[in-house]
């Protein structure tokens, strides 16, 4: 007979056995049930018949055989499972069913708020056309206090966490709006640029519930963005082909419905659909957690290649970078582009797996985009003092060298891992530390900016 | 002995029948009484009976129901349709039918002379595989 602490090691590792089995996608929560009762009377047949615990559970699992064939010889019998996991309801059991539903009735309320949040303005007289400055400094607010409300109701937030969500919010809508902004402002701009990237962090916080301090909990946030960016780009694609369709058939017999469409479907849509977007990430995790590392498997090697060949015609052409309002820009979105495909394989890597030729061409891609920043950098400080220190220029400077920081450090960390002297969790933990800076940056462009350069 | 993988996956259903006309059963203990009934010659991955199981399942040839066990655990029981039986029968006539001819052959290999080709002469002496 096994004694108490054996019984307990064996149902740890039996936990562990089922956990592994419950990521196969094409095995559900039943098989894993009637797999599990297989495997604990297998334990006890070969505890009767003489072995230890742990060598019958070790055994009982051997027998079992493979997980890899096995769920490979389950997905050929329940082929329509993989696709099943594209609805949204799970079929398990009728506790997380009735947790489903509850869940897309708050999502659906809640983007029915933002969409009414968004449409409050027009009451007081405010319009998307006349006032778009209002606008685009708050549009922020319209739907990231509900997101951020989402997260709180559903990890449960303690009322001193949401006590500094909440304190957060008000402050970012304090500065948003008392600065007296010139007409058509650059710092104006500015604003409505930075304030979204400062507050994503606080609804960072929210998702991560109170994991934010663990290296796994901002991992996960991270994954959540992208996901979230892939089914908001989605989302608006069938919007637009629906609105396309929509305004073709109106037409037809004569009406014109783009001016209901233009000041209330859009904004509407457009704010609903994040906190959509946001929950079916949330429901749906599993199925486009394997679309961004998919992209970015696809991408990164083109853009490896794209970049090499423009280093490649620079070099032999002789030719300089020719420094433009746009141009400082175009290397911010470069950076943030290849730190989006690192950042994407990285949350999708796994840990243990040894580096491998996709490492090699991720090096590539990232020191060469180093490279290309590099060349406009120095075009632009050789330049600088000729062009003077415009608010434009300075944050897109001062983003630009916080992007190469961290993509330089990432290069280091990652060209480490490939020869063996650091673990890929170091890179992962670097990324994820580094997630404050970019909110604490966007919070001075937003605070700072303004009086420093006259509200110009 | 090692069973080659394309007999065991074509024997599966005869067998995995035939164990559920005896009576209702449940993946562990079919395992069980394959594992006698062939001497322990017949070794499965306990893993793969299941999709087999549920293959059968979707085809009609049997039943699942979920119940309490003796345990105290939730079990999924098995049992055979009228269908599944049908099945069985038929595969039955055929699994006699690939057996009486290799008995045929194994019994005309054990006597050579008697068996002789065509043209009267003994056949030549097998050496016995391993």
């Amino acid at each position: 007979m096994p004694t108490p602490d054996q019984e307990v090691l064996l149902e740890a590792q039996i936990d562990q056995w089922r956990s592994y089995l419950r990521r196969r996608q094409a095995i559900q929560a039943v098989d894993v049930a009637e797999l599990e009762d297989h495997l604990r009377e297998q334990v006890a047949g070969l505890i009767d018949a003489g072995l230890a615990t742990d060598e019958a559970f070790l055994v009982a699992v051997k027998r079992m055989g493979d997980l890899d064939t096995l769920s490979r010889e389950f997905a050929r019998e329940h082929s329509e499972r993989l696709w099943k996991q594209l609805v949204v309801l799970p079929a398990d059991s009728g506790v997380s069913r009735a947790q489903a539903r509850t869940d897309a009735i708050v999502a659906v309320c809640l983007a029915l708020a933002a969409a009414f949040l968004i449409k409050v303005p027009a009451l007081f007289g405010l319009s998307l056309n006349d006032d778009a400055g209002f606008f685009a400094r708050n549009l922020s607010f319209f739907v990231l206090p509900l997101l951020t409300g989402y997260f709180v109701w559903k990890r449960r937030l303690d009322t001193r966490t949401v006590r500094w969500l909440g304190v957060a919010f008000v402050a970012a809508a304090f500065f948003a709006n008392i600065y007296p902004f010139g007409p058509e402002g650059h710092t104006e701009a500015l604003t409505a640029l930075h304030l979204p990237i400062a507050l994503w962090l606080v609804v960072g916080i929210a998702y991560a519930g109170g994991r934010w301090s663990q290296v796994a909990g901002r991992m996960d946030f991270i994954r959540f963005s992208g996901e979230l960016f892939i089914y908001y780009v989605l989302i608006a694609l069938g919007g637009g082909v629906l609105l396309a369709f929509t305004l073709q058939i109106f037409m037809s017999i004569g009406i014109d419905i783009e001016p209901f469409f233009e000041s209330w479907l859009l904004p509407c849509g457009a704010v609903g659909a994040i906190i959509i977007a946001s929950w079916l990430v949330e429901a749906k995790q599993s199925v486009i957690e394997n679309m961004a590392p998919v992209l970015t498997r696809l991408f990164t090697p083109l853009f490896a290649a794209v970049l090499i060949a423009f280093l490649g015609a620079m070099l032999y052409t002789g030719r300089a970078i020719d420094i433009d309002r746009d141009v400082l820009i175009a290397f911010d979105m470069l950076l943030v582009l290849v730190l989006g495909l690192l950042l994407y394989s990285v949350s999708a890597r796994d840990p243990q797996a040894p580096p491998g030729a996709f490492d090699v061409v991720q090096i590539v891609l990232v020191v060469s985009a180093l490279v290309a920043n590099a060349f406009a950098l120095w075009a632009i400080a050789a330049r600088i003092t000729e062009f003077g220190f415009t608010p434009n220029r300075v944050a897109g400077l001062g983003m630009n060298v916080i992007l190469l920081v961290n993509l330089a450090w990432s290069a280091l960390l990652y060209i480490r891992f490939q020869r063996g002297r650091a673990a890929f969790t170091d890179l992962e933990r670097w990324q994820t530390n580094y997630l404050p800076v970019y909110a604490v940056w966007a919070a001075i462009v937003v605070i700072v900016f303004p009086p420093l350069f006259g509200y110009i | 002995m090692e069973i080659n993988k394309d007999l065991i996956a074509a024997s599966s259903t005869p067998i995995v029948l035939a164990i559920l006309a005896e009576g209702d059963s449940y993946g562990y203990a079919i395992l069980q009484r394959v594992r006698e009934l062939s001497g322990g010659r017949m070794e499965w991955t306990d893993g793969m009976l299941y999709p087999v199981l549920h293959r059968l399942e979707r085809l009609g040839f049997i039943d699942a129901r979920w119940e309490i066990a003796e345990s105290g655990r939730r079990r999924k029981y098995y049992s055979i349709t009228s269908q599944g039986q049908a099945q069985l029968a038929e595969e039955r006539k055929q699994w006699q039918a690939v057996d009486a001819t290799l008995r045929g052959i194994w019994q005309s290999l054990a006597n050579p002379i008697a068996a002789g080709d065509v043209f009267g002469r003994p056949a030549a002496p097998l050496t016995q595989g391993a």
